[in-house]
């Protein structure tokens, strides 16, 4: 227990504070995946064809490769991409992005490309009479999405969602081979210091199981508020 | 663009993948008779096993694969009887670390999926094998087993995809998998685009054969 102790003497403020930062890089993510979500799933659902492509081949490369790989191409080619950008707009210096920005980054695109399919879902098995009701009563295009297919499709798409979060809060764990310090970075970090490398995986599995079931709780108490009426 | 690069690496890349499909079939084929066995427990009326079983999925479920690996590799190798047995053998390889980590972890799954199917399928049928005096053994091997197979493919297949992606996590633990060598080829090379488009190129593949073979079993097996 000492080893969990708070101060210098044990490691518990720093795993406190890695929870912390686990916590932060996986609401980003989650973010950065709805602004992709918001981007990608009018292109799947578009009438025309290349914007479906566009649409399909971000959810499928997404999807069917290893989130590690695209972690990998982040952190090996962030800054470079970054700095070819900068080098367009006569700025030759060396830029080094923020870890937390690059893992942020690539969860979030990963967990964009799960959301987009969720929202897609939803949105198609919403009933098509409600479109045809809503064009007949004459409101706007943005009133239709904002008052009449946002709230139903939320109530749909809030249990796969709350997938998605679990997805996207287990991977974060995967940022930790770029040196970001969340959970798994740290633990790694105290095991190795330590040589008690047993003590602070276990542990880092009860935060785990513990941020997934805190935020299933949280979630169940959206579901239920989303689906009054029904 | 680097076609050279592109067009060298290949060859590694691909001979890197015959690595991350051994750990796939082994993993998947364990982990099916693990998910199985956790599956008829989790139907089990006696509350203890119940329960065990549910705290079994449950956490390997809740955790980051990655914790689940490290625990295995790094953590178990520190329990000194551990060393003694004969377990050491295995568990000392990070290859067979990695397909013990992967087994627990799609067992997990594969029980949650096998256990929905179990719960789906409709009383009637298991009443009317009963009513042809057929013994609960055989109405469970023959009639339960075959319809939850057929019920749990296109979660399955999911799953499948989910674990062949969980592979490339061996290559933290020094496994030069497909992943592995791919991460070799970009900080030697510093050409993390090319790379990524090759190996992904592969995954995707991979991925491509897995879900075409899933759709067709899925139509062989349909009811209609």
């Amino acid at each position: 227990m000492e080893l969990l102790a708070f101060g210098k003497t044990g490691w518990g403020d720093e795993l406190f504070y890695a929870t912390l930062m686990t916590i932060a890089v996986s609401i980003t993510a989650m973010l950065v995946g709805f602004l992709f979500a918001l981007i990608f799933t009018p292109l799947k659902l578009s009438k025309f064809k290349t914007l479906n492509l566009v649409g399909n081949f971000y959810t499928t490369v997404i999807r069917g490769v290893p989130e590690l790989l695209v972690i990998y191409l982040f952190f090996f080619g962030g800054s470079g991409a970054i700095m070819y950008v900068a080098s367009i707009f006569g700025y030759f210096e060396y830029i080094e992005i923020n870890a937390f920005i690059t893992g942020s980054m690539a969860i979030g695109i990963i967990s964009g490309a799960y959301s987009t399919e969720v929202f897609r879902g939803a949105i198609q098995s919403i009933d098509k009479g409600q479109f045809e009701a809503a064009k007949v009563l004459g409101i706007s295009k943005l009133g239709q999405f904002y008052k009449i297919i946002l709230p139903q499709m939320l109530r749909l798409a809030i249990p796969n969602l709350s997938n998605v979060w679990q997805i996207t809060l287990k991977d974060t764990s995967l940022i930790s081979v770029t040196g970001l310090v969340e959970i798994m970075r740290q633990s790694y970090i105290a095991a190795g210091s330590t040589r008690d490398p047993l003590f602070f995986y276990s542990f880092a599995a009860v935060l785990y199981l513990l941020l997934t079931y805190v935020s299933m709780k949280l979630i169940n108490k959206l579901e239920v508020k989303y689906s009054r009426g029904y | 663009m680097d076609f050279d690069l592109m067009i060298t690496s290949f060859p590694k890349l691909l001979g890197a993948t015959v690595i991350t499909l051994k750990l796939l079939s082994a993993s998947l084929f364990f982990g099916l008779f693990l998910g199985l066995s956790f599956a008829i427990l989790r139907l089990n009326k006696n509350i203890v096993i119940n329960k065990f079983a549910y705290g079994y999925s449950y956490i390997f479920r809740g955790t980051p694969l990655l914790v689940q690996i490290f625990i295995i590799y790094f953590g178990l190798g520190q329990i000194e009887y551990l060393r003694t047995t004969f377990l050491w053998v295995i568990l000392k390889e990070p290859y067979w670390c990695a397909i013990i980590a992967f087994t627990l972890n799609t067992g997990a799954y594969t029980s949650e999926i096998l256990r929905s199917a179990f719960q789906t399928i409709k009383p009637g049928i298991i009443e009317a094998g009963k009513s042809l005096g057929i013994p609960n053994k055989i109405i469970f091997y023959k009639i339960q087993i075959p319809i939850a197979i057929r019920q749990s493919l296109p979660a399955y297949g999911n799953e499948i995809i989910l674990m062949m992606k969980g592979t490339s996590l061996a290559s933290t633990v020094t496994l030069m998998d497909l992943t592995g060598v791919a991460k070799y080829i970009i900080s030697t090379t510093f050409k993390p685009i090319e790379v990524f488009i090759v190996a992904g190129g592969i995954y995707l593949f991979m991925t491509f054969i897995i879900h075409n073979v899933i759709k067709y079993l899925e139509k062989k097996y349909s009811f209609q």
